[in-house]
């Protein structure tokens, strides 16, 4: 049954986005598309002395990148860009099997989707936003 | 047709093991048909005849097995010419619906001008969009679109102004992969007619559904794939008039495809050889002639009376779904049983992640259609696409997983 994707943990980040909108004037600012699924998501990022001040996203795609989307604006403001650039890490890990460790825990939420292979990029795509705007914020 | 054994869907089902033997011990309802449709046991046991008594190379040696594997292969030939009451010289094997269409683009195509024009719609799978796109950028030509009306289906009260004297080829899907709207196919021929354009059509969602008169259609070009009616992958063909495949040049060179070859030049065999460079798909072709052997002993007249009453049990269900929207002919007028629709708030993953759960294949997103998504302003539709073996618990199953789906997702 694919019925334990949709629990109330991941319903309630993706039914209430944290984060979800654009920022007025991000340092930086990508979208990232999932060709397969023609999802697609817009990430904008403020930071402010190094640390990841603000998170914002339009997301059109599924539940699943929504609540994505989600724990990264919750968890990502007051970070340093390579604690964030960790939780790609971690999500991976979850969906190999292992458990998801502070400061991103949160991410345990998604070990359902583990045996769902063909949902991995979507709570993955997010993260890969992510990375992304953090290597165009980087100062030159 | 004459000679048709009555229709009877319960039969017609037991032929598919894969239907029969269901999913994780609970029953399969697939409604994925668009994308890909399963196999009766005539065109396995077809094919398995094939490797296991007359597997050879074709058209090469003259030993009594090569004979056999040329007749088989040169067989399912004729048999597929039948379904569409064309000659059997007249069909080239490709390796589907996205090859037949490449290599008019890159056959017929080649013979354009800077400036000439290909009048495609804005409802094409990918498969007859990039290929006019990649041309145009190749040889100069102009690409044109044909709008599509709010039920989805392309409007063809915009030919008049699209179609001018540089226009070449006007390739439209015969049945939208999205939407299900058959194209009304007189007016585009008529169109076309005038100015000396040729037409062709993507068949791909079309031959499924029954034997076709192409020659009735007026039309030039026709494509589709094996997998898409109860055929192998890796096959699929094109058909054309034989004057006109005559004039084309060769897409490959190669084996197969020759009369004689010296150090200096090479002579084309005849069409459709000509077409078919290298060693053929050859079970896979003898595994189409066994479908459409298989589609054309049933009583087609019963089989679409029962493909377009589950049609409209999807469309009275979704009409009573709340938040529900059909992309596509909200009656069943031109319409094939290709279902499109949209769950408000709910994401078309999610939706077919849940039905997977009642055991409910369908299919979410752009479909390979993203121009017509960008249309009607949405991400993904949810499909669900019929077969003539899909049966009332199959649709049954679908709205009641629909109604889990939006309640769990809204
Ligand atoms: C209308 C239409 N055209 C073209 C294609 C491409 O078919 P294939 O992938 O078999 O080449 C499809 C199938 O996905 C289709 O539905």
């Amino acid at each position: 049954m694919s019925d334990d994707l949709y629990q109330q943990a991941i319903m309630e980040r993706a039914k209430q986005p944290v984060g979800a909108g654009r920022l007025a004037a991000p340092d930086a600012s990508v979208t990232v598309d999932n060709p397969l699924c023609g999802d697609r998501i817009t990430l904008d990022l403020k930071l402010i002395d190094g640390t990841i001040a603000a998170v914002g996203h339009q997301v059109r795609g599924c539940a699943l990148c929504q609540a994505s989307a989600s724990v990264i604006a919750s968890t990502a403001v007051g970070q340093k860009p390579a604690a964030a650039l960790a939780g790609h890490e971690v999500l991976r890990g979850v969906l190999g099997g292992s458990e998801a460790s502070a400061p991103w825990a949160a991410l345990g939420i998604f070990a359902p989707v583990r045996r769902h292979k063909s949902r991995h990029d979507c709570v993955l795509l997010p993260f890969e936003a992510l990375a992304r705007a953090l290597a165009q914020a980087k100062p030159a | 047709m004459s000679g048709a054994t009555a229709f009877d869907p319960a039969a017609v089902r037991a032929q598919f093991p894969l239907l029969m033997r269901g999913l994780d011990g609970g029953p399969l309802h697939y409604l994925d048909n668009g994308a890909t449709s399963q196999l009766p046991q005539a065109v396995l046991d077809a094919m398995i005849r094939f490797e296991t008594t007359s597997r050879a190379n074709v058209l090469r040696s003259v030993h009594r097995l090569a004979e056999a594997a040329t007749d088989a292969y040169e067989g399912a030939r004729l048999d597929i010419a039948r379904y569409l009451n064309v000659p059997g010289d007249e069909i080239i094997f490709t390796s589907g619906t996205t090859s037949a269409i490449n290599l008019v683009a890159r056959s017929f195509g080649e013979g354009m001008q800077p400036g000439d024009e290909v009048v495609v719609s804005l409802l094409e799978h990918h498969g007859n969009f990039v290929p006019w796109q990649m041309l145009r950028d190749r040889r100069g030509i102009t690409l044109k679109i044909l709008p599509v009306t709010d039920e989805g289906r392309i409007d063809l009260s915009a030919l008049t102004r699209t179609v001018t004297k540089r226009t070449k080829l006007i390739a439209l899907a015969h049945v939208s992969n999205v939407t299900g709207a058959v194209t009304d196919v007189a007016p585009v021929v008529a169109a076309a007619r005038t100015v000396g354009a040729r037409v062709l059509l993507d068949g791909a969602q079309r031959t499924p559904h029954g034997p076709l008169d192409l020659p009735g259609l007026g039309i030039d070009f026709y494509a589709f794939s094996g997998h898409k009616m109860f055929g192998p992958t890796g096959i699929g063909c094109l058909w054309a008039k034989k004057e006109l495949l005559a004039s084309m040049p060769p897409l490959m060179g190669g084996g197969e495809m020759i009369r004689t070859v010296t150090v200096e030049r090479t002579e084309w065999a005849d069409v459709p050889h000509k077409f078919e460079a290298g060693t053929p798909p050859i079970a896979q072709a003898v595994g189409l002639g066994a479908a459409v052997r298989w589609l054309m002993q049933l009583d087609w007249t019963s089989a679409s009376a029962h493909e377009m009453r589950l049609t409209q049990r999807v469309l009275d269900g979704l009409g009573r779904l709340k938040g529900a929207r059909v992309i596509g002919p909200s009656g069943l007028q031109g319409r094939a049983p290709v279902i499109s629709f949209e769950l408000a708030g709910a994401h078309p993953h999610d939706v077919c992640q849940i039905l997977d759960g009642f055991g409910v294949a369908l299919r979410g997103g752009h479909h390979c259609a993203q121009p017509l998504m960008d249309h009607f302003g949405v991400a993904g539709t949810t499909r669900a696409s019929l077969a003539l073996y899909n049966n009332d618990a199959d649709v049954d199953a679908l709205l009641t997983g629909l109604d889990a789906a939006a309640a769990k997702l809204r």
